[in-house]
């Protein structure tokens, strides 16, 4: 009864201002991440704060968190000034965050997790009662665990659900979470919000970044729109909708899209699929795994001049190594690997991006970009010896180049001489594709590139892909997200535990089939032919 | 208390701003200050130990020369650590490239000791650097086949090469006229360095000068200077774009060995004049102490090598003028650490 009380020090009265932030000013190189930024979150609302790639959301929802610094702007608590120094601060006023990556000790339990959050965590810890504490908190608010369970065992919804429970045994009234449905399935979605509700009944207060509008819609009391560092604008739930947000986002031009063409030059798969001569070929291609990896087995596959072909399947199932594989940074233990027509099997990776083959990693900063360096610096990477003036670079036709292939596809024109550190997610996913794709390539593998991305930018860079498809170039298209390979593949395949689990031609697929094999449940007869 | 805080920041922010030259101005006189104290309590005369140093190394042309002659080997076995570690290598062994340098030079010297200086002189140069960078290649290779780390490689080797040394001094090298001493015969004129303004200021200093100013703009202002610096910053990366790591590894590492190997061929040829052992007291530890000091920065590591030039004159003149031991200089260089490790961790904190 005791922990009970001691959770309660707060007004369950709804309405009551817990943080007002004013004039957040915060700057990254060039680069205003909050410029001016006025922001209040009230007891008992769930508050969605929504934006495009770069707007600010995580650069507000970290300096709420006190973990970085504004340069000019207060914030208030409660009604009073309170500098967030550090994230013990914001903790010890009641503020919690969820990361996207979350922040649990794998190897631990759910109740030691979340005694090591404790801010009073006694010498010896009495794990009956802190046991009762999680039981009593999850039962209330929906956020069924097993305390004893290791995290490591548990599935991402749940994990987030210890996360959640975390904050809550350690006092805190405001709920920061970045980005909490990414990683969901659509029913753990559900969960969620309906976890939020209960919250929110009870007097604390939700923010939640996203870039999913319907989620918005479906969940908050109030919807803060941010674009280019700045607030676009506030709305209460009974005063938005989809339209009406979209055009807060994108000022006023959502259907204005860039990297457009003509009408015909949609993402979409083409009408009649004639190809052209293999670009890529595995046969039967298999590779050894160590530690977490997935061991490729039996792999045959083909990538043809002027087709996109899909490869559908949860994460974790070979992907990275398929992508891997091709991109010659691991071997073949058994079959071959064909480019262009060349045993491809032995050569470097150097020599496979050479014949023009281009790489769109899934993480772009731990794994196409030195975060260290400038954005230039980072685009005359990967481009072997093409802007080579005797020992030194030819930065002008590199600028031009890449200026060029922003230019292209629509991109905005970062800061050249800035260290690609200072970028947003989304445009150092730009600026990665727009390198990759300055040269022309005849083949693109491309994993998860849309992953991340808001809206308006997903779409261009289906376009892109499509474009790039019709005009000769072969696509690997490696995506989590079926709605995008259903629209863009000319033919899908299915990766599931390190093999092709189905091949289908575009339109001899359906979301059952392609779900049921994805999930290992695909019953043989389901497996359609090209 | 937020004013006495912001002004903390404020003062931190000044010195964060200082040109590079005040940092190391400010970080000495720190480090002086704090050995003034340990002086002190050794009952010793800070001002008057200060001054005796400032007398034999600022106060005449001689001392002055010998800081200088001190440098060279000092600086080129910085550059051979600052090198490597653009691509995250860590070079912990320049102290026994040095001494391969020096013994494939003095190998050099040795067989051919009729040839004339114009020949002879950048043979021994060549012979010097292929002894380092070959020394120093094999923990690249073991490195880059993922076999051994290269700092342990390194580390280890250093305990080796004045063991092949010894056995050439006492055995096949020893030389007849002084047979009894463990060293060579003394070099022929055509394989001495020359000297400069009466001094032992030798030619090595343009050796470790372009080596410097070699490092700096191959790093900075060439192609491969881009891709090195992307495999120190992210090496996952760089391998998926193409840049040929294990080739990388094993060359940064054969330069930076070889020039670690010119220092070892300019003290035997230019100052010892022969192959003897001990013949460095240590100079590639303090390379690498200064490389990682100067944090790979060419200017710094040039101001860098000029304070430890000072700091290890410090205990030969405070042996002689105040009785101390020579070990005292140890005392300094740690203090020093401490001041450089302690600014480093408060600026870290203050983010």
């Amino acid at each position: 009864m005791i922990w009970i009380e001691s959770l309660l020090p707060m007004s369950t009265e709804t309405g009551t201002l817990l943080i007002e932030a004013r004039g957040i000013v915060k700057r990254y190189a060039t680069v205003l991440a909050n410029d001016h930024v006025d922001f209040a979150l009230r007891g008992g609302e769930v508050h969605a704060l929504l934006g495009e790639n770069g707007a600010g959301k995580s650069t507000l929802s970290r300096i709420l968190y006190g973990f970085t610094q504004p340069d000019a702007g207060e914030i208030l608590v409660a009604g009073r000034l309170a500098p967030l120094r550090s994230p013990h601060d914001a903790r010890a006023l009641g503020i919690g965050m969820v990361f996207q990556n979350f922040t649990l000790i794998p190897a631990l339990s759910v109740l030691e997790n979340i005694a090591l959050f404790l801010t009073n965590l006694p010498p010896v810890v009495r794990r009956g009662d802190i046991s009762r504490r999680i039981r009593r908190l999850a039962g209330r608010f929906g956020l069924s665990v097993e305390p004893s369970a290791l995290v490591r065992q548990l599935s991402v919804g749940d994990q987030q659900k210890v996360e959640i429970l975390k904050l809550l045994l350690a006092d805190a009234r405001v709920l920061i979470l970045d980005e909490p449905t990414k990683v969901l399935a659509p029913h753990e979605v559900e969960e969620l919000f309906g976890v939020f509700r209960t919250l929110k009944n009870e007097g604390y207060a939700i923010l939640f970044i996203t870039h999913k509008l319907r989620e918005v819609l479906a969940s908050a009391d109030r919807i803060t729109v941010m674009r280019q560092g700045r607030i676009a604008g506030t709305r209460a739930r009974g005063e938005a909708d989809e339209s009406a947000l979209v055009s807060l986002m994108f000022g006023g031009q959502a259907d204005q899209i860039p990297g457009s063409g003509s009408a015909d030059t949609t993402g979409g798969a083409r009408a009649a699929a004639h190809t052209g001569a293999a670009l890529l070929e595995l046969r039967g291609a298999g590779t050894r795994a160590a530690g977490s990896e997935t061991a490729l087995r039996d792999i045959d596959l083909a990538v043809h001049e002027g087709e996109i072909v899909g490869v559908a399947g949860v994460s974790g199932n070979g992907q990275k190594e398929l992508g891997d594989l091709i991109l010659g940074l691991r071997s073949a233990r058994r079959g071959s690997k064909i480019l262009h027509g060349e045993d491809a099997s032995r050569w470097s990776i150097g020599r496979v991006r050479k014949s023009g083959v281009a790489f769109v990693p899934e993480d772009p900063l731990s794994m196409a970009a030195v975060p260290g360096m400038s954005v230039r610096e980072n685009l005359a990477l990967g481009t072997g010896r093409r802007y080579a003036r005797g020992v030194t670079v030819d930065w002008r036709l590199l600028e031009s180049t890449m200026v060029g292939s922003f230019r292209r596809f629509g991109f905005p024109v970062p800061a050249l001489h800035a260290p690609i550190r200072s970028l947003s997610g989304g445009n150092l996913q730009r600026a990665v594709i727009a390198r990759e794709m300055a040269h022309d390539p005849r083949l693109i593998i491309a994993l998860y590139p849309t992953r991340g991305l808001d809206v308006m930018s997903a779409v261009a860079v289906r376009r892109l892909l499509g474009a790039v498809r019709d005009s000769g170039t072969g696509v690997l298209l490696i995506s989590e997200d079926l709605e995008e390979l259903f629209e863009m593949s000319d033919r899908l395949l299915v990766m599931y535990g390190g093999a092709i689990a189905g091949e289908f031609a575009r339109g001899k697929w359906s979301a059952d089939v392609v779900g049921h094999l994805m999930t290992g449940s695909g019953r043989p007869d389901g497996k359609a032919e090209a | 208390m937020s004013a006495g805080l912001s002004a903390a920041a404020s003062v931190r922010r000044v010195i964060s701003r200082a040109p590079l030259f005040l940092r190391y101005l400010f970080i000495i006189a720190l480090a002086l200050g704090i050995f003034a104290l340990i002086l002190v309590a050794a009952g010793k005369d800070p001002f008057k130990a200060y001054a005796d140093t400032f007398a034999y190394t600022f106060g005449n042309v001689y001392g002055f020369s010998e800081l200088i002659v001190r440098m060279i080997p000092l600086l080129l076995t910085a550059v051979a650590v600052a090198f490597p570690a653009r691509i995250g290598m860590i070079n912990v062994g320049g102290e026994g490239q040095l001494y391969m340098g020096a013994w494939l030079a003095s190998g050099g010297a040795l067989a051919l000791s009729g040839f004339p200086a114009w020949a002879l002189l950048p043979l021994m140069t060549l012979l010097g650097f292929i002894g380092g960078a070959v020394w120093a290649a094999i923990p690249g290779i073991l490195r880059a086949k993922k076999v051994v780390n290269e700092t342990i490689a390194t580390l280890l080797l250093n305990y080796v090469a004045p063991m092949i040394i010894s056995y050439f001094v006492f055995g096949p090298w020893r030389g007849v006229e002084s047979s009894s001493y463990p060293q060579s015969p003394a070099f022929s004129d055509g394989a001495r360095l020359p000297s400069f303004f009466n001094t032992r200021i030798h030619v090595g200093l343009l050796f470790a000068l372009v080596s410097l100013l070699a490092y700096w703009a191959i790093v900075e202002k060439t192609r491969w200077g881009v891709q090195m610096r992307a495999i120190g910053g992210n090496p996952e990366a760089a391998e998926r774009l193409g840049i040929p790591l294990v080739l990388y590894m094993v060359i940064v590492m054969a330069i930076g060995g070889g020039v670690a190997g010119l220092a070892g061929m300019g003290e035997v040829s230019a100052i010892q004049g022969r192959l003897r052992q001990g013949l460095s007291p240590g100079y590639g530890f303090t390379g690498f102490l200064i490389a990682w000091l100067a944090g790979g920065n060419p200017l710094g590591i040039l101001l860098m090598t000029f304070l430890f030039a000072v700091i290890t004159s410090v205990g030969d003149i405070l042996q002689i003028t105040q009785g101390l031991p020579y070990s005292v200089v140890n005392i300094l260089m740690a203090v020093i650490l401490f001041v450089v490790l302690g600014r480093r961790s408060v600026r870290r904190a203050s983010r």
